[in-house]
């Protein structure tokens, strides 16, 4: 990662304050980076009926009131007076909000109504909700009915939901919608930087002009072309609308490249005879990796975590429906359901997650190499 | 392609006859013609039969990468069994001519027509002038709608640059460099609709009796207040919970840039200021801020285009309730909800007409590079 010239050693002077306050700042910005996912990530492992019940924090070590006896109130108890219940005293209305014994260990709440109602002891201890389960994700996965089972004993049915087909709608989308771009860009900056026609200069300046306009800008003619000739809701339709808002940056970002590659190289292979297109997919290509393959992550996670793109172009046909359609769906519609929720938004980042830590290094360079895209 | 290996595999006394102009000329038009009619079967296969979505989606993704391939092979041999002059003339437009046909029709020609469109009423059947000009911006809730957009400037994009330079600057200084700066990136690999997803569950309300399941809400109430609904709340500054998310979403960016601007300056030079007395407050804004302000400036732009057409986060997390409408959400209201054709196309040229000036910029360097001159 270091620039610095070998015989110059940079000498890490720490703040005047120390590396502590460097470091602690450093990790106080982390921390509040990452809980937030972490949160997310907790939740959807636990039970339903917890995660609407207590916080995912619950699920570390903590002190709270934990239930250790619950009984039917005597019926001799006068409940319109003071009442002694487990060694607490309190009227009826104290009861319903949890009196604390003298000693402080020991808590006594009356649940439900004055007549009916069971009273629950409670102590004061460390413990930890560590019940944790897979049902959500199986449950988001394959859309089945689940019969659950709430705490007050009546049952419920509670639609899952599909994200399979989402997730290989998703799959579909992306991989076309990543490489098509590639391989036309690829193409076109060989030709702007090798090869020599009319109208080149005019042709580059509108790729660099479109680099930055909003695509916005173009959903609505696309849309009516679309209607109009029977392409919208297909894959086809938003792999060319992925290929049209990602040209730009990759023709620019390729052509950087590529018309920085040693000029010598091609020259030997023009006196051996080899054509234009043979240089290209037996030399540019190869030489190229490096650069392909950061605008190709760049477009990966672009167009997988698109939503406005697919929303137009795709609307509610729900059969080719992409990831980010179903979570936002979701969001709209049962923005309660925190078990699927939680579950459908890590499916959806499961795919992205792994591409960019395991090509983090091609990503950035990819980032460094050129940043303005419309 | 697997015409063409038929082709070859004929016998000798049809080869010399395909070598002959006539037969360069049928196969010039036979090729492409047979390629398109296969790649047109198989689309019509894909959206209309109900095979098992895996073997669509395959079948797709095969047919959509394979095709354009393939029509480029075709596309070139066609080209080169012509006479050399006319395929040194032509295949610079094999080349290029794609990418340019679809960077046309997909961003050039629509600006101009979404202009057009902005100039008619809401069916695109009557003229109406500069009318849907005067509604965007004397309309009230368009005038909301603008100041949102520059509250997401003035807070998120400045916070983003801000923070950013600030997590570069200490992780150049710390032994957990890698790890914090992974982490901090991290969120640029989830889309918006997935960070929305995270943050309304930070900002989940239960009502004061139940226990808080939303992390700033119990902080909330752990310190003694009442439960609130955040992102609904004291409007304008409910939307400061929303752009909360987009500098979550893209400091991490500014920091990468940022950090390896400043692993660019030469250590001799921060060394001799460093020698001369200077401080390390004096050394960052006089040595490393000039230093870097190109890279500041790129940075800046590129976030101040990215919060212009913010739109999935605002639509997660509120919908454009409670006056968090902002330009992109509003286009997407205009044209999709309310079918205002026209008014929908103004909007988006209003978002043209803000990103221009980046685009001048952009040529004026094109213009100052080498091979284009």
């Amino acid at each position: 990662m270091s620039t610095t010239t070998p015989q110059v050693p940079k000498r890490r002077r720490p703040f005047p304050l120390g590396a502590v306050l460097v470091n602690g700042i450093l990790l106080l910005i982390v921390i509040c980076w990452t809980i937030p996912t972490l949160g997310v990530l907790i939740s959807s492992f636990r039970d339903r009926v917890d995660i609407n019940s207590s916080g995912w924090w619950t699920v570390f070590p903590h002190r709270e009131w934990v239930m250790t006896e619950e009984f039917k109130p005597g019926a001799e108890l006068n409940r319109d007076g003071v009442m002694e219940i487990a060694g607490v005293q309190g009227t009826f209305e104290e009861f319903r909000k949890g009196v604390i014994s003298p000693d402080g260990t020991r808590k006594v709440i009356w649940i439900g109504n004055k007549r009916l109602g069971t009273v629950q002891v409670q102590e004061y201890r460390w413990t930890a909700r560590t019940k944790f389960t897979l049902e959500n994700y199986a449950n988001v996965l394959t859309g089945k009915q689940y019969e659950l089972v709430e705490p007050d004993g009546s049952k419920k049915i509670v639609q899952g939901d599909n994200f399979v087909g989402a997730f290989l709608n998703s799959l579909t989308v992306t991989v076309p919608a990543t490489v098509i771009p590639i391989l036309i860009a690829a193409f076109a900056a060989y030709g702007f930087a090798w090869m020599r026609f009319p109208g080149r200069k005019a042709f580059f300046t509108m790729v660099v002009a479109l680099l930055v306009v909003p695509l916005q800008i173009a959903l609505v003619p696309i849309l009516r072309d679309y209607v109009k000739i029977q392409l919208n809701g297909t894959f086809l339709a938003v792999w060319l609308a992925h290929t049209g808002f990602g040209l730009p940056l990759a023709t620019y970002l390729l052509y950087n490249y590529i018309s920085n590659l040693p000029r010598d190289i091609l020259e030997s292979a023009f006196i051996d005879g080899a054509s234009h297109f043979t240089i290209f997919l037996n030399l540019i290509l190869p030489l190229s990796i490096p650069a392909l393959a950061s605008f190709a992550i760049f477009q990966f996670l672009w167009v997988w975590n698109d939503y406005l793109v697919a929303l137009v172009f795709i609307g509610a046909k729900p059969d080719v429906q992409v990831l980010t359609m179903r979570l936002a769906e979701i969001v709209g519609s049962r923005g309660s359901d925190w078990h699927l929720l939680t579950a459908g938004a890590f499916i959806s980042m499961i795919l992205p997650l792994t591409v960019f830590f395991s090509l983090q290094r091609y990503f950035v360079r990819g980032l460094l190499a050129g940043s303005v895209k419309g | 392609m697997q015409n063409l290996v038929e082709m070859e595999a004929r016998p000798k006394g049809v080869l010399d006859w395909i070598t002959s102009t006539l037969g360069r000329l049928l196969l010039s038009v036979l090729i492409p013609a047979v390629t398109g009619f296969v790649l047109i079967m198989v689309f019509r296969w894909l959206r209309d039969a109900n095979a098992p979505k895996l073997v669509t989606a395959l079948v797709a993704i095969l047919w959509g990468v394979g095709g354009v391939a393939a029509l480029y092979i075709v596309f070139n041999w066609v080209v080169e069994q012509m006479s050399p002059v006319w395929m040194r003339r032509l295949q610079p437009f094999i080349f290029v001519g794609p990418a340019v046909a679809i960077l046309f029709w997909y961003l050039a020609l629509p600006t101009l027509r979404t202009f057009w469109f902005s100039l008619f009423d809401r069916d695109s059947q009557n003229f109406v002038g500069l009318q849907n000009y005067v509604t965007v911006f004397t309309e009230r809730l368009m005038l909301e709608t603008f100041r949102n957009n520059l509250l997401w400037i003035l807070f998120g994009a400045t916070t983003c640059v801000a923070l950013g330079l600030l997590i570069a600057v200490l992780a150049d200084r710390s032994k957990f460099e890698t790890i914090a700066k992974s982490l901090i990136f991290l969120p640029m690999a989830i889309s918006m609709v997935g960070a929305g997803v995270i943050w309304n569950f930070v900002y989940e309300v239960k009502d004061a009796a139940s226990p808080q399941i939303g992390l700033l809400n119990a902080i909330w109430v752990e310190l003694g207040g009442k439960p609130q609904a955040w992102t609904a709340l004291v409007q304008p500054w409910n939307n400061l919970f929303l752009i909360v998310i987009l500098v979550w979403l893209q400091t991490g960016y500014a920091m990468v840039l940022f950090s390896a601007a400043i692993k660019g300056i030469p250590a001799d030079l921060l060394e001799a200021a460093r020698v001369d007395g200077a401080n390390e407050v004096q050394i960052f804004f006089r040595i490393m801020i000039p230093y870097i302000m190109g890279t500041i400036i790129t940075v800046s732009t590129t976030i101040l285009i990215f919060t212009l057409k913010i739109f999935d986060v605002v639509i997660v997390m509120t919908g454009g309730q409670f006056g968090t409408h902002v330009i992109a959400t509003q286009f997407y209201r205009q044209y999709f909800t309310n079918r205002n054709a026209g008014l929908g196309s103004a909007i988006a040229i209003v978002l043209l007409i803000l990103v221009i000036p980046v685009m001048i910029y952009n040529l004026k360097q094109l213009g100052r590079e080498e091979g284009f001159r």
